[in-house]
């Protein structure tokens, strides 16, 4: 007779019951690793080729605002303020539209099939590639811009953020389009956490008397506010690293202004348009700008999963 | 069971067998310049119903990127807007041979509606460039214009984003007439614009300057005829406003003084009376030694008919057929390679 063995599996051991190494597991940890080094690689290979720059050019890269790569000087601080200002414009135009559509999605103001298909035409938004909205944006935004945007100048032009002259390729512009681009994300995130508020918390509002509205913005908000934190930082990450779009839309301008009706450039852009003919420090300049823009999307990615992790922990314990 | 099996197998041998030596055909991979890719990839098709045997393939994906390929060794031929530098050269060990293939003008193409020619002086041009002619009404633009209403539109000008050798001519000319342009922005295939938007590629420029009135950029001629842009007569060195046409164009290329042992020059302010100011020559790249000989057959053929009967597409195309002192050039500089 045999006995059992006493020994207890740890867990993440690669061997079954503390006993022969389980060729399974071998593999899965493999692949695990497998994509933890990749990501270190890429990394790590972009810092390599970006070591001359850095060499060069220390940390006034982030301060210098002159791109000039025939004089070798490389200050990539309009690139970085564009693409922070153009993600931002476009969640803040893009949020309220979004979570609008997820209290809309997750309450019954509609009968299922028709929430279903809106549900669907939103994500459907998502599946359209990144140069179609470029190439609609070149076709319908830049006109309607140019129009709206001499009348904004116009009225509102003492104010620097609207001065003239307008273009029609101009960070406005970019930035109506990339809210577009990040809206089903948000969309889809927030209806998640909207409807993973437990029933319990909605039936006990409506029980003490509150109205649906009270409800929602009373209750299922600030429950299913973790969650749509999250989607905003992860709508910002996609956003920041969008590169075909804003290209074609955004004037790719290695210029600081305050207007946004002027032209403007992103890191993504700056990338997209000068490293296939780049040569020399160039290279490593722009292999610099790569990695701090990689760097800004690693973490604001990070920071979304930990909120959005916590965000689920925290409704767990309500039951 | 075991004979059938064994006939199939017998058959998909003999028709790998044919499929493979139809697979004989030389093959020729060339990259770079996207200036003279319409007028290669009409050589390919014509040249490839003459000879079928010779399989080519071309991408245009820009004059650096055509060099960084030749200097791997990772194509036959390259094609460069900017030529070679002699830097660039040095690190190819094989040796290099520029021939030069087919040449054009860059045009300031421009959108003003109602406004059918303009003539822009050395002055108003490169003010344009340089922001400090912002509006179409200026004196500077209207001084050479007489008779022509000019909107009271702000300028916009629209360059390119990405490195080119478009870029690069465009950039020379304007260092060459003018010392402040060369001291504020310089020449080279990327340079920092002082004004305007910027697009990617001729294409980018061109869809640039048809959406904004009031728009003004550099492309090649090209482009400028088969989009139907209006572009601007300049003025030359002579003082003559000339319109850009392959003529004038000519006129411009046989001045070109070429670096000795190598056929590579500029005209970068041409003298003449009837030279357009801005056309530069654009360069196949070829190994010089250490070619495979059939693949150096074919290709010597292949430029050899670019050099001759293809130069009969040029016009068409928008490009200026080389002049016959070049082509004599270029076919002695063909013949020695190895």
């Amino acid at each position: 007779m045999t006995t059992a063995s006493a020994t207890v599996e740890k867990p993440g051991s690669l061997r079954r019951r503390g006993f022969r190494l389980d060729f399974f597991r071998v593999l899965t940890w493999l692949a695990s690793l497998a994509t933890v080094v990749t990501l270190l690689w890429i990394v790590a290979s972009i810092l390599e080729a970006a070591f001359p720059a850095i060499q060069k050019t220390g940390l006034t890269f982030f301060t210098n605002s002159v791109w000039d790569s025939n004089r070798e000087k490389f200050g990539a601080l309009p690139f970085l303020i564009g693409t922070a200002l153009s993600s931002l414009i476009a969640l803040c135009l893009a949020l309220p539209l979004g979570v609008a559509i997820a209290i809309f999605l997750s309450e019954n103001f509609l009968a299922a099939p028709i929430r279903h298909t809106i549900r669907f035409v939103v994500e459907l938004l998502a599946a359209i590639p990144s140069v179609v909205y470029g190439l609609w944006g070149i076709a319908v935004v830049i006109p309607l811009v140019q129009k709206w945007g001499n009348l904004l100048a116009q009225a509102l032009g003492f104010i620097p953020l609207f001065t003239g002259p307008v273009f029609g390729n101009s960070m406005l512009t970019a930035s109506l389009v990339l809210a577009l681009m990040v809206l089903p994300t948000i969309t889809a995130i927030s209806r998640t956490a909207l409807v993973a508020v437990p029933k319990t918390l909605r039936e006990g509002s409506y029980a003490v008397g509150a109205t649906r509205w009270e409800t929602i913005f009373g209750v299922l908000l600030p429950t299913a506010a973790p969650g749509i934190v999250a989607a905003t930082i992860l709508a910002f990450g996609r956003a920041m690293g969008e590169t075909m779009a804003v290209a074609m839309l955004i004037g790719n301008s290695p210029r600081l202004t305050w207007s946004l009706l002027s032209p403007a450039g992103t890191l993504a852009g700056l990338l997209a348009n000068q490293f296939p003919e780049a040569s020399g420090i160039q290279v490593s300049a722009l292999m610099y700008a790569a990695l701090a823009l990689v760097l800004l999307t690693l973490l604001v990615n990070m920071i979304g999963e930990a909120v959005l992790r916590r965000a689920q922990k925290s409704i767990k314990g309500i039951q | 069971m075991r004979k059938l099996s064994l006939k199939v197998l017998l058959s998909l041998f003999c028709t790998s067998l044919v499929a493979s030596s139809a697979m004989a055909a030389t093959q020729l991979q060339g990259a770079g310049a996207t200036f003279p890719a319409p007028l290669y990839q009409r050589w390919i098709a014509e040249f490839g119903k003459l000879n079928p045997d010779i399989q080519i393939n071309y991408q245009g994906i820009g004059s650096g990127a055509g060099i960084k390929q030749f200097t791997q060794g990772l194509v036959s031929f390259g094609a460069s807007d900017a030529a070679m530098t002699d830097e660039e050269i040095g690190k190819v060990k094989q040796g290099v041979v520029l021939v030069p293939a087919t040449a054009g003008s860059i045009v300031l193409a421009y959108n003003l509606p109602g406004v059918e020619s303009l003539r822009l002086s050395r002055e108003a041009y490169v003010g344009i460039f340089l922001g400090k002619v912002a509006k179409w009404s200026d004196p500077i633009i209207a001084k050479a214009n007489p008779g022509v209403k000019l909107p009271d539109l702000p300028i916009t000008v629209c360059t390119r984003s990405d490195g080119s050798g478009t870029n690069f001519v465009f950039t020379q000319h304007l260092s060459a007439v003018s010392p402040e342009f060369k001291d504020k922005v310089g020449k080279g295939t990327t340079v920092t614009w002082p004004t305007g938007v910027a697009g990617k590629g001729n294409d980018g420029v061109t869809a640039l300057i048809k959406q904004a009135p009031g728009a003004i950029g550099y492309v090649e001629y090209g482009y400028a005829v088969n989009n139907k842009l209006t572009f601007a007569e300049l003025e030359n060195k002579a003082g003559q406003f000339v319109k850009a046409t392959p003529e004038s164009g000519a006129a411009t290329l046989s001045t070109t003084q070429f670096a000795p042992g190598l056929l590579r020059g500029w005209p970068e302010d041409p003298d003449g009376k009837d030279n357009y100011p801005i056309a530069t020559f654009t360069w196949l790249l070829l190994y010089k030694t250490g070619n495979d000989k059939t693949k150096l057959d074919a290709l010597k053929k292949f430029v050899t008919y670019g050099l001759a009967d293809g130069q009969k597409f040029a016009n068409d195309l928008g490009y200026i057929p080389l002049p016959a002192e070049v082509v004599t050039k270029a076919k002695d500089a063909l013949n020695t390679i190895q």
